[in-house]
């Protein structure tokens, strides 16, 4: 057979996360814990469908009247609207005004690629390969993909995580902002920022703004875990209601993976927040266009749970109920973990387990004391130092914490 | 001022308008043939029972919400190159292909470009038939290639321009991309006979181009879902390694469920896996991994052997329906007195037909009888209707006598 032209395709390295999972699922030891990938877990270890999911679905099921035609291009107009509504607020102004558009996607990872096609291709006029983007260190590694994948060749990152007080470096960000040229790009994560769990307050949040006003810095907001940080769908959206409030255009991807357990029906949207419709309606054409050429139309069977519950106000309600189960299991496993470490004496602190937010927390283990969580332990964890928390359970905190104890005493 | 001032209305959507334009008229006999998705012969959409049985059997098993992997659901995608290839290709048994899950027909093209721009290097274009469906030029252009075209449609008869798309072809660079459509032609409805894809093949061979297909209707051309994927089949035994699109919109009516594969036919399992790792790359950063929803119906129905068949019957019957309402349409406007040569009519296959009907006649019947279509006289049989068929029939008379 004659030589084909994909012999020199090399082989790609596995996603880590996922290929910590695969060698999770592999690994025979009774005690094994994943901590690895972002998927909430009950105290059992199980995954959850949530309650009001399931009755919606239901709902769906027996309704004859539904048929699987398309979606239009930008998404389920119920949908859109309501994502973009939790987001915002229902008193927002922006949407008062009518000066909000939104774009069903498939998940967070579709509306941030979205977004990044679109301002590739139209942000402070066209052909923006050039233009800086700013992620924070560390962040999501997905990020860096989505951008330069959507064209953007000048991808730097600002100083988000300070390693020796184990928190937010508020000075080297804001110096970041300073330096970098104006309309510049930046990767904002609205709450529960992945893999720190570690957010601005909001008077630190305002500092950002006032930087970013001031630099004409372009505000693209990751909400991932709206509701799902603290159990309140306001107070985790409180920095990109601040940042609409003092005027930002804004780009906002929104994920309901995790607060709506809907992880693999793809349910995100782009919020986009302009100066007013005329220029809303323009950039939705726009991204029409870019839309139709990476789906087409977004699946619909998550829309339609989504839009369901957040319009009825008795499903919602529910559905909040829900968010908090999960939100407050989380936040009694961050007060146990902590107090389990503090009990051993395990050198250091551990104050950062409940003063971070959110499923992940950085715990502050290094490469090789991960390795050998991951080798003697048989608890995995990223290389990072990256847990979720919701891996954890009544049942495995004492291993876990043991464990943690262990790798930080023996290992240096 | 804002960020977006520069920004330009984007035009609008041709075939959008022609829906828009059919909601707001009032006629009763207004007729929508702009709909790229069947309809059945009361004119509603068609949701297969097949479908609705998956669907129970998954409300029944409660299960989780979990992410799927990057190339999607394994019982899909190899069910889906299954159903392509045939159970007794060579390619499938060996395992020398990766099929991943992607959104439909479209997000399948697009990882296969993606995919193209970053490891062929050979050429960067792609040659089109000239007509082809109007979102393959945008797909491959966004994803950084360039598009060129061989000649297809000849619409003096129309039909296939056999002679001149060989000519082409067999003119075009060695080593470029070139696409074709399985069955079912869109926006023509033209295809190939088998002889002529034995030419195609040679001449494709000869010229060592690389092919993509794309097949959106499988079994839903002919009814029949081997006859339909024949042509892919051919040039794989021809030992041509091709790319493959295939959608579940249509013949499984799945379309807002966005189920597709996208497939590479490769030297050997090894590669495949080489192949396979690379396009979980592309399709991270796009969206993560695909929906389940859909894929899960699709593999259900692909993997069940009764509703496997009962999903045959179905497509079948929709086809049948499709190509008996083109042998009514013909009749019908031999009966209105027409003398023009309709033919083309019933020779054409799959959702779409090209009337052959010029702008103004198209117009006139917009304007005069409240029948939508695009104006370069494609019409969806699928919006065809035993009811309406004769006053279409008549409305064609009118226009064109």
């Amino acid at each position: 057979m004659a030589a084909s032209i994909f012999t020199a395709v090399p082989c790609a390295p596995p996603v880590a996360v996922f290929k910590l999972t695969a060698d999770f699922r592999e690994d025979g030891d009774a005690r094994k814990v994943n901590l690895g990938v972002g998927a909430y877990r009950t105290d059992e270890g199980q995954p959850w469908v949530l309650p009001v999911v399931k009755k919606v679905e239901q709902m769906i099921a027996n309704d004859n009247s539904l048929n699987h035609e398309y979606l239009p291009i930008l998404g389920l107009p119920a949908f859109r609207a309501n994502a973009s509504r939790i987001a915002l607020g229902d008193d927002s102004p922006a949407i008062k005004e009518n000066r909000v558009g939104s774009v069903q996607s498939l998940g967070g990872t579709g509306a941030l690629r979205i977004g990044a096609e679109f301002l590739r291709r139209w942000y402070n006029g066209n052909n923006n390969t050039a233009t800086p983007v700013y992620i924070s260190v560390p962040s999501w590694e997905n990020h860096n993909s989505v951008f330069v994948d959507a064209g953007f060749k000048d991808i730097r990152t600002y100083h988000y995580w300070d390693t020796t007080k184990r928190g937010l470096d508020l000075k080297g960000l804001l110096d970041d902002m300073e330096k970098a040229p104006e309309f510049s790009i930046f990767i904002l994560h609205a709450c529960a920022h992945n893999p720190t769990g570690t957010d601005p307050t909001p008077d630190q949040w305002k500092q950002i703004a006032a930087v970013m006003k001031r630099r004409f810095l372009f505000p693209f907001f990751d909400s991932a875990y709206q509701g799902f940080a603290s159990g309140s769908l306001d107070k985790d959206a409180w920095a990109v209601r601040y940042f609409v409030s003092e005027g930002f255009e804004l780009f906002l991807a929104q994920s309901f993976s995790k607060n709506f357990g809907l992880y693999n029906e793809r349910v995100g949207n782009l919020t986009v927040v302009g100066k007013d419709a005329d220029n809303v309606q323009r950039v939705l054409s726009q991204m029409e266009k870019i839309v139709r050429t990476t789906w087409s139309n977004p699946p619909s069977q998550g829309a339609r749970i989504v839009a369901t519950t957040l319009s009825s106000p008795q499903l919602f309600a529910e559905w909040y109920d829900n968010v908090k189960t999960m939100a407050d299991r989380v936040l009694l496993m961050r007060s146990e973990l902590r107090s389990r470490l503090e009990s051993l004496g395990t050198p250091g602190t551990w104050n950062h387990i409940t003063e971070q937010i959110g499923m992940f927390s950085f715990t502050g283990l290094n490469p090789k004391q991960v390795e050998y969580m991951i080798k003697e332990k048989h608890i995995y964890l990223l290389a990072s130092g990256r847990i979720n928390m919701s891996g954890l359970t009544t049942k495995n905190l004492d291993y876990v914490a043991k464990s943690i104890h262990e790798a930080v005493t023996k290992i240096q | 001022s804002s960020w977006w001032s520069h920004v330009e209305m984007g035009p609008p959507d041709p075939i959008l308008g022609v829906t828009e334009a059919f909601k707001r008229d009032t006629n009763s006999k207004k007729m929508n043939l702009g709909v790229g998705a069947y309809r059945d012969d009361n004119g509603k959409p068609y949701v297969l029972n097949c479908v609705r049985k998956a669907e129970a059997m998954m409300a029944s098993k409660k299960m989780d919400k979990e992410y799927l992997p990057i190339a999607g659901l394994a019982d899909f995608t190899r069910a889906s190159a299954e159903l392509a290839l045939g159970e007794n290709s060579e390619a499938f048994k060996s395992g020398r292909y990766v099929t991943v899950q992607g959104i439909s027909g479209t997000g399948s093209l697009r990882i296969g470009a993606n995919f193209l721009q970053r490891f062929f290097k050979s050429s960067r274009d792609v040659y089109l038939p000239k007509p082809s469906w109007g979102n393959h030029t945008p797909i491959f252009r966004d994803a950084g290639l360039q598009l060129q075209a061989y000649r297809y449609y000849d619409p003096k008869t129309c039909s296939l321009d056999f002679s001149g798309a060989m000519d082409d072809i067999s003119k075009i660079p060695e080593k470029s991309i070139i696409l074709l459509h399985a069955c079912a032609h869109n926006p023509t409805g033209v295809d190939p006979r088998q002889e002529q894809w034995k030419e195609l093949a040679a001449v494709v061979k000869k010229r060592n181009l690389l092919v993509y297909f794309d097949m959106a209707y499988q079994g839903f051309a002919s009814g029949d879902i081997n006859r339909d994927a024949w042509a892919v089949r051919y040039f794989i035994e021809q030992g041509i390694n091709v790319l493959l699109s295939q959608s579940y919109a249509k013949n499984m009516g799945l379309y807002g469920e966005r189920a597709g594969a996208f497939t590479v036919i490769c030297s050997d399992a090894e590669e495949a896996k080489r192949v396979e790792s690379q396009l979980k790359i592309l399709i991270r950063p796009m969206y993560s991994n695909p929906p389940l929803n859909g894929a899960r119906i699709a593999s259900i129905i692909l993997n069940t052997p009764d509703l496997r068949k009962e999903w045959l019957v179905e497509v079948k019957g929709m086809a049948d329906r499709i190509i008996s309402m083109r042998t009514q349409l013909v009749s019908n406007l031999k009966k209105e007195g027409s003398s023009h040569n309709w033919q083309h009519i019933t020779d054409q296959i799959g959702m779409f037909c090209f009337t052959g009907l010029k702008p103004e006649q198209v117009e006139r019947l917009t304007k005069e009888f409240s029948i939508y279509m695009t104006k370069d006289g494609r019409i969806s049989v699928a919006g065809v209707t035993s009811g309406n068929v004769g006053y279409l029939a008549h409305a064609i008379h009118q226009v064109t006598k």
